[in-house]
């Protein structure tokens, strides 16, 4: 058996899911200001009375490093930045203590400018000074050679507790991004390994010795020794768990769009063949713009409780939240008050949602029971409109070959997959006024938990070779190997591959998951002189963000509990 | 953060499939180590740029411009057609409104393109610049438009296009043709009777540096410019002037054209040569784009440079300045050139043979103009290739009076077919591309 734990705004979900489906399901409130505590009870929970030795792991998907960068309640931490030609990375400061001294690679990996040591040591030393513990160290185009990266840390690293090279957080470009990506990493530190730690330690003392794993924002998972090196993969790991909750019951020959409708806001993803579309570049959390691998994940300010009101005669819904609706001791009417009015939710005070909506029934003129039509059809619309936004922004992305130009895959979903609370209410009206095929995911509710279970681990290399210079790299893997002539793209698929199998074994995948993917190989010509010299050689591999080898017997379980309408608890 | 001053779109299309052949400059790598540079710089990311996808011309789009021989998908590959739609879309992302300015990053280019085309030449099939401001005029019903070509080469596709055409202005600057392809470019190749002025040549001698280029800038395109008063100022941004394109003998810099961008200010810029492709294109671009957006390049040099080393001779320098007044001169005597021109003459005619480098063979062409008082004249290009092709390509321009619209109809309907192919027609104040055939 498996525990997924979600910790969301409101509540936190915990599950248990094993060879008969959902085995168990828990919601206990999140007060943010003890989050360790929700964790903990959490888990304690959900295991009493269980036979540890049956549990084989846990995940967890927590809001721990999202809140603390949303709140701006992160530690002081170091940058060194190396600096050369180009755009001033002052330009990228990202805190106090950001230094950047002489140094630089060109678009190739070869020296233009040397780092200058010292400047290297005056910095360490003033950031010492300045009590820093934690520190980040990037170079422009240190993916291509991260010479620079490495010799500053071996000069600084006895003097802090922990160093983040930039080449080590991401194979992709953007030195911006590279350098937030090492800071947020460094600065998500302390808060994550205090945190895991003390939850780990918790747990043993209860004699709960299970392995623990951390999703990601990729809807992947690493082990718990794999994130303590990179945090920063922690954040946003919210929306990816609602994603990958709905993968186990989306079709793998269609494209789906999957509605989380919550109550401030809906997130909204696509699901090609049931594997999620991913982000072109990383997560952008706050003001900062990252490297970190990410789900394509849409967000838009309507939800549940959504606030509703009337403007020169015209219904507005959201994008604010002023509280809860009306029906829980809200202020302001929201769709969940509609909901009241239409008799589709229960189990709150219909007499305050009735209240509310006629307010702005008189406003427009029309019966509360009109107007509660109208607030929940046009909240539905505008969620579609959005989902439909979205599509086609994917659709948009550029690309830089012909063949993707001109005969490149335009999605086109045909399939809606609805979780969240009031999931059922909003898929009833959504399959009326839409041509989608519409379906509640089984356990709307804890979806998002369950799949935070079931996800498998996921990670991504990329592999550059020059068969000039004979040379291959993998910067996030300090990896470089000199090369025999004649290595073609075949040999580099099969190289990079075999990095990645390694890698994901290492952060905690197990053998029979990994579903690998090559997701970019470009070969070039190198022509000097109008002679060939060579081939550049570019790929990325990865492991395929997607549910364990159990999970079809677990979901296959879940979809007859659903259809039989039992519900654990 | 990082902000551009003026909102600023990019198209860029490397074509990362597609090449000449294998070993040609215009080939997949060319703006690799670009497209490096330009993401690791993260300039896609600053406020103020966007990003845009590279649309796809329409066969329309491209008859408004050619008369492709025998017809637009026999001389255009799959990327033409992308690189000419990445034009088209910079272009329509500025008249939307989406963006301030904007650069087309595409390959491959299009500025030896004329307007009858029965190959490649200069690495050019079609012209990308011609058929975004074509598009441009028809679908935003702007006007006056100024091309301004630093390209190293002569743009000699462009001139043809626009030879006869008084509401388009070009200007090329590039290395003199008696040292270089395509060997055109003089200072005495001012355009038709009825539109000479509007296109001017500025040759430049071998070794010309920044200081050079400068200076055509500020003594000969500005001021002609703002007397001209276009719509839109459209660059093809060719970057072989750079000191280490391996084709060209100038001494241009990554600073140089990023400044030269600034003080022109154009619309749109579209990339055209550059074959430097490790040395130059990265840090050209990369100053191209922040001059456009209006930021901060002065960081931005290249590992090689020394400003010492490819500062310009006195000599060069004097030369510049004469060619630049010639230029001046001319273009403060147009009115009285076409006066001099279209006296007695009802048809004016010239003779051109062109030469497809890339596939090899001659074209030779009649080109007759009916001068006209009214507008800027009917043309007709009796067009052969030995052993291929024989066309007449009838242009009846955008603004035709009656009287030359009919003339176009009576050469298109009443000439005999006997020795030709095809017999073509531009319709341009219709839209409309007809064909006749044997
Ligand atoms: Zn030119
Ligand atoms: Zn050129
Ligand atoms: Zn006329």
């Amino acid at each position: 058996m498996i525990i997924g734990l979600d910790v969301g705004g409101t509540h936190t979900d915990v599950v248990l899911v094993g060879e008969n489906g959902l085995e168990r399901r828990i919601k206990v409130p999140t007060d943010t200001s003890a989050l360790f505590d929700a964790v903990f009870s959490g888990l304690e929970h959900i295991t009493r009375d269980i036979d540890i030795s049956q549990i084989s792991h846990a995940v967890l998907s927590t809001t721990l490093t999202t809140n603390a960068i949303v709140q701006d309640k992160l530690p002081a931490v170091g940058m060194i930045v190396t600096c050369g030609p180009g755009i001033d990375p002052e330009y990228f400061r990202t805190c106090e203590q950001y230094y950047r001294v002489a140094g630089a690679m060109d678009h190739s990996g070869r020296q233009i400018v040397k780092l200058d040591e010292k400047a290297v040591e005056d910095a360490a030393s003033r950031m010492r000074e300045a009590g820093i513990e934690y520190v980040g160290v990037v170079g422009k185009f240190s993916i291509r050679n991260p010479t620079h990266e490495k010799r500053i840390r071996e000069i600084i690293s006895p003097m802090f507790e922990k160093v983040f090279l930039g080449h080590n957080v991401s194979g992709n470009f953007s030195f911006p991004r590279r350098i937030t990506t090492a800071f947020l990493n460094a600065s998500v530190y302390p808060l994550h390994k205090r945190f895991f730690e003390a939850v780990r330690q918790s747990l043993d003392k209860k004699g709960i010795q299970i392995p623990i794993y951390i999703l990601k924002a990729d809807g992947g998972t690493m082990d718990f020794e794999t994130s303590i090196d990179f945090p920063g993969q922690s954040i946003l790991s919210g929306p990816a768990a609602s994603v990958m909750g709905s993968i186990g019951f989306a079709a793998d020959d269609q494209e789906t769009i999957v509605l989380d409708i919550g109550g401030t806001t809906t997130d909204m993803a696509v699901l090609i063949n049931g594997v999620p579309v991913l982000a072109p570049y990383g997560i952008e959390i706050a003001e900062h713009k990252t490297l970190i691998r990410a789900l394509h994940s849409y967000s838009v300010g309507l939800g549940g409780d959504s606030t509703v009101r009337v403007e020169h005669g015209h219904l507005f819904i959201g994008p604010d939240r002023t509280g809860p609706a009306m029906a829980y001791g809200g202020p302001e009417p929201t769709p969940t008050d509609a909901l009241f009015v239409l008799g589709k939710a229960q189990n709150g005070d219909r007499e305050k949602a009735e209240k509310g909506i006629e307010a702005i029934a008189q406003l427009l003129g029309i019966s509360t029971a009109e107007a509660a039509r109208r607030i929940f059809d046009q909240t539905c619309r505008e969620i579609l409109d959005s989902a439909r936004q979205m599509v086609s922004l994917i659709n948009s992305r550029p690309v830089y070959t012909v063949r993707e130009a001109l005969h490149g895959h335009r999605i086109k979903p045909t399939r809606l997959l609805v979780l969240g609370g009031p999931a059922p209410m909003f898929a009833e009206n959504f399959t009326a006024i839409s041509d989608y095929q519409v379906s509640v995911v089984p356990h709307w509710d804890v979806a998002n938990a369950v799949g935070t279970a079931l996800s498998r681990t996921t990670c991504e290399v990329t592999l550059f070779a020059d068969t000039y210079k004979l040379e291959a790299s993998a910067p996030e893997e300090m990896f470089v190997q000199a090369l025999k002539p004649g290595f073609t793209m075949a040999d580099a698929t099969e190289m990079a591959t075999e990095l990645l199998e390694k890698k994901a074994l290492r952060e905690g995948a197990s053998s029979g998951d990994l579903v690998t993917d090559v997701t970019e190989a470009l070969e070039f010509n190198m022509v000097r002189d109008f002679r060939m010299i060579g081939k550049n050689i570019r790929i990325k591999v990865q492991v395929r963000p997607g549910l364990i080898g159990q999970y079809e017997k677990i979901i296959a379980q879940i979809k007859k509990q659903s259809r039989n309408g039992e519900t654990p608890c | 953060m990082l902000k551009a001053k003026t909102h600023t779109g990019l198209v860029f299309f490397p074509a990362y499939d597609w090449a000449i052949s294998a070993t040609h400059p215009e080939r997949e790598e060319r703006l690799l180590y670009t497209q490096d540079q330009i993401s690791e710089e993260g300039l896609l990311d600053v406020e103020g740029i966007d990003e845009f996808k590279a649309g796809v011309v329409d066969i329309e789009d491209v008859q408004r411009v050619h008369f492709c021989v025998p017809d637009a998908r026999s001389v255009m590959t799959e990327s033409h057609f992308i690189s000419a739609g990445g034009a088209k879309t910079i272009g329509k992302a500025k008249m939307d409104g989406l963006v301030d300015r904007g650069f087309a990053l595409v390959r491959p280019p299009g500025h030896h393109a004329m307007r009858v085309v029965h190959g490649g030449r200069g690495f050019c099939n079609v012209n990308n610049e011609a058929i975004m401001i074509e598009y441009l005029r028809k679908a935003y019903g702007i006007d006056r438009v100024a091309i301004i070509d630093t390209d190293c080469h002569h743009g000699d596709g462009t001139q043809d296009i626009y030879w006869h055409d008084p509401d388009t202005l070009f200007i090329s600057m590039h290395q003199d043709g008696r040292t270089l392809f395509p060997g055109t470019g003089f200072n005495n190749e001012t355009g038709g009777p009825t539109a000479a002025g509007t296109t001017l040549n500025i040759p430049l001698p071998p070794y010309t540096s920044e200081e050079g280029f400068l200076t055509v800038l500020e003594k000969a395109v500005l001021p002609i410019l703002q007397e001209f008063k276009p719509d839109l100022i459209v660059n093809s941004a060719g970057q072989d002037n750079h000191f280490t394109d391996p084709l060209t003998n100038m001494n241009f810099s990554a600073k140089g054209y990023a400044d030269l961008t600034a003080r022109l200010k154009p619309d749109i810029a579209v990339l055209e040569g550059g074959y430097s492709i490790e040395s130059a294109l990265p840090y050209v671009n990369v100053g191209l784009i922040l001059a456009m957006a209006g930021m901060d390049y002065s960081h931005v040099v290249e590992p090689e440079y020394s400003a010492e080393r490819l500062r310009q001779g006195p000599s060069i320098t004097a030369t510049i300045e004469k060619t630049c007044q010639q230029v001046i001169d001319t273009w403060n005597d147009r009115q009285n050139i076409r006066i001099r021109m279209q006296e007695n003459v009802i048809y004016a005619e010239r003779n051109n043979t062109v030469f497809y480098d890339t596939d090899g063979f001659y074209e030779t062409q009649h080109e007759t103009l009916q001068v006209c008082r009214e507008c800027s004249g009917v043309l007709k290009i009796d067009s052969s290739v030995e052993r291929k092709m024989r066309v007449l390509a009838v242009h009846i321009p955008r603004k035709a009076c009656e009287n030359c619209r009919k003339t176009g109809y009576q050469w298109f309907e009443k000439t005999d077919m006997g020795p030709y192919d095809m017999i073509l027609l531009q319709d341009r104040p219709e839209d409309q591309y007809r064909v006749r055939k044997q």
